[in-house]
């Protein structure tokens, strides 16, 4: 067993008993990279002079519970010194001078940074083939997606070339490339990590979350980025809990819920038989499992990309050709400045994005999109709060399909946008939600979708890792063709 | 339905994007079967719904008004792309 193969626990573990020291791990994750990283292309910049430089750091000094553990970041964490792209030409060049606070919270427990991850160009995507410089390719299957779009980060766990990342969700980009690439994703409620130093895309449903090997790094990362930030204003003072106190509590008598309406058509019938077979698991194991139903569902995605487009044309009005990012040299006057600078700088989805934002917001349709989806959203919300007045946490796919082939969604938005439709409620509603792996089907990895009560992340990987470790579906590994 | 061009070049106008032809074409095509997809919410009645814009019982943030140190101009500026005499340099306003 090699040292890239193991969770950021059993690390931790070995370096407890002095067996191995940090730069032994760091090296064994560079070769690693060294090693597949050709084939995934999971990475947008990678510092291995300053992985090894905080590697012997940490061989130096006793640190905190990361000392000399590497990681990744999607490339929207502003990391002082190493450049922060959003997989956007618009920030290229843009190296931010300071660290977000979920990155000093991780290296003040000693992480070692490794690189920053590809994405879809500023989140918005769910393929990472909206990157402005390359496409990421599954671990799983090369020829097939990683999702997105934190599809970087799900790829660099998946293939061992870290044993973390961390991400963001605004409508499944931490849950959907972790269900395609057969990891663990949590996107922990609304206001619980904070987001300052993460470039923004919809400020109401953006959240900062984890992906790993298995549950249980969940809960130890979660332990170290939780919690309340004065610097975000949407951060939520409130105590954090030693979320590793939650996962050996088992499921007996817990209540489960399914929705009716998260199983039904357009849901591919082998992931379907995958997500049944695994509430059947919790049955069998004591819990109460039931259907109810999200009468909502079907409007949660429409109004979603009315939401999210509205907040993302707001929030990207930023980017000027002024202060910071690529800028239009021939501009005459400051309207042109402004509209040729964002006219090179971004890429065909965001502009869309963009452009469907505006219209939403614009006088005269406000009311009709915008203010609608709003009061949709108020539905969406009160659904969950319906369920969840009698059960537990509600369990569904986490998405309608396995990984799907490299460009076979491209040049049809609407298409791919369906396949956040499992996810998007989550968002709108504000709520916590895992993906772990569940099982296979045609060799491709499948997501169970795992949702719970404010707050309750506890609750959450309570039950993941009751089924993890039952079902003995933890830290599963891609061939890769490599050793 | 399709969005007329005058229509993407309105709203392109606002928000502030140079469309090449193509693009102004493409958009009024996707954006219009977005927009038709999107109207299914048409069909819920929602007159008596109050709107939720975050679910967060969060209105107002407030602080302290004291003076805190600020990051160095030399720092905050290093990535703009033009700059002189400390100050963002822009085509003329007025």
């Amino acid at each position: 067993m090699e040292l890239y193969e193991l969770t950021v626990h059993q690390l931790v573990n070995l370096l407890d008993k002095g067996e191995i020291n940090p730069r032994e791990i760091v090296d064994s994750f560079l070769n690693r990279i060294q090693a597949v990283e050709s084939k995934v292309k999971a990475f947008l910049t990678l510092d291995e002079d300053r992985a090894r430089e905080e590697a012997n750091q940490a061989c130096r000094q006793a640190g905190g519970l990361l000392r000399g553990i590497p990681y990744g970041l999607k490339d929207l964490f502003c990391t002082r010194g190493m450049r922060t792209t959003c997989a956007s030409r618009m920030l290229e060049d843009f190296v931010p001078p300071y660290d977000a606070t979920v990155v000093n919270r991780l290296s003040q427990a000693g992480g070692v940074l490794v690189g920053k991850l590809n994405m879809d160009e500023f989140a918005m995507g769910s393929s990472t083939e909206h990157s402005a410089f390359f496409a990421t390719h599954n671990p799983w299957d090369l020829q097939r997606v990683p999702g997105g779009s934190s599809g970087g980060s799900a790829a660099a766990v998946a293939a061992g070339e870290v044993p973390f990342s961390l991400g963001s969700d605004t409508g499944g980009s931490i849950r959907q490339p972790a269900s395609f690439c057969g990891v663990v994703g949590l996107r922990p409620t609304y206001g619980r990590v904070s987001r300052w130093g993460v470039v923004a895309f919809a400020s109401s449903l953006d959240q900062v979350g984890v992906l790993s090997k298995d549950v249980r790094d969940s809960a130890l990362v979660m332990n170290l980025i939780a919690g309340y930030d004065p610097l975000d204003s949407t951060s939520v003072n409130l105590e954090v809990p030693d979320y590793t106190v939650f996962l050996d509590k088992g499921i007996k008598g817990m209540k489960i819920a399914y929705p009716r309406e998260h199983f039904g058509p357009g849901i591919q019938e082998d992931v379907k038989e995958t997500v049944s077979e695994a509430l059947k698991w919790f049955e069998e194991n004591g819990a109460v499992v039931e259907e109810v139903s999200l009468p909502h569902s079907e409007y949660a995605l429409p109004a979603y990309y009315l939401v999210a487009t509205a907040e993302a044309s707001t929030n990207l009005a930023r980017f000027d050709g002024v202060r910071f990012g690529l800028r239009d040299e021939g501009a005459e006057n400051i309207i042109e400045l402004f509209s040729q600078s964002r006219a090179n700088g971004f890429g065909a989805e965001v502009k869309r994005r963009i452009m469907l934002g505006t219209y939403a917001l614009s006088s005269g349709y406000y009311d009709a999109y915008y203010l609608k989806a709003l009061k949709v959203r108020r539905l969406i919300w009160e659904d969950f709060q319906k369920v969840f007045g009698d059960y537990d946490l509600i369990v569904s796919p986490t998405t309608p399909t396995t990984a799907f082939k490299l460009g076979e969604k491209l040049g049809d938005p609407l298409t791919e946008y369906m396949t956040d439709i499992l996810t998007v409620p989550v968002n709108m509603a504000g709520l916590p939600g895992i993906s772990i792996p569940c099982g296979f089907a045609g060799g491709l990895p499948v997501g169970m979708q795992i949702i719970g009560k404010a707050f309750a992340e506890g609750t959450i990987l309570q039950a993941a890792h009751a089924f993890e470790q039952g079902k003995g579906l933890r830290n599963q590994k891609p061939p890769l063709g490599v050793n | 339905m399709a969005l007329s061009l005058a229509e993407v070049e309105h709203v392109a106008l606002l928000a502030r994007l140079t469309l090449s032809e193509n693009e102004k074409e493409l958009f009024a095509q996707q954006l219009g079967a977005i927009l038709e997809y999107v109207d299914k919410l048409k069909e819920l009645p929602t007159d008596d719904i109050e709107p939720l814009s975050h679910i967060l019982p969060i209105y107002n943030v407030f602080r302290e008004d004291h003076c805190r140190p600020s990051p160095p101009r030399e720092e905050t500026m290093a990535n703009a792309p033009l700059v002189e005499d400390g100050q963002y340099r822009v085509p003329r306003i007025i």
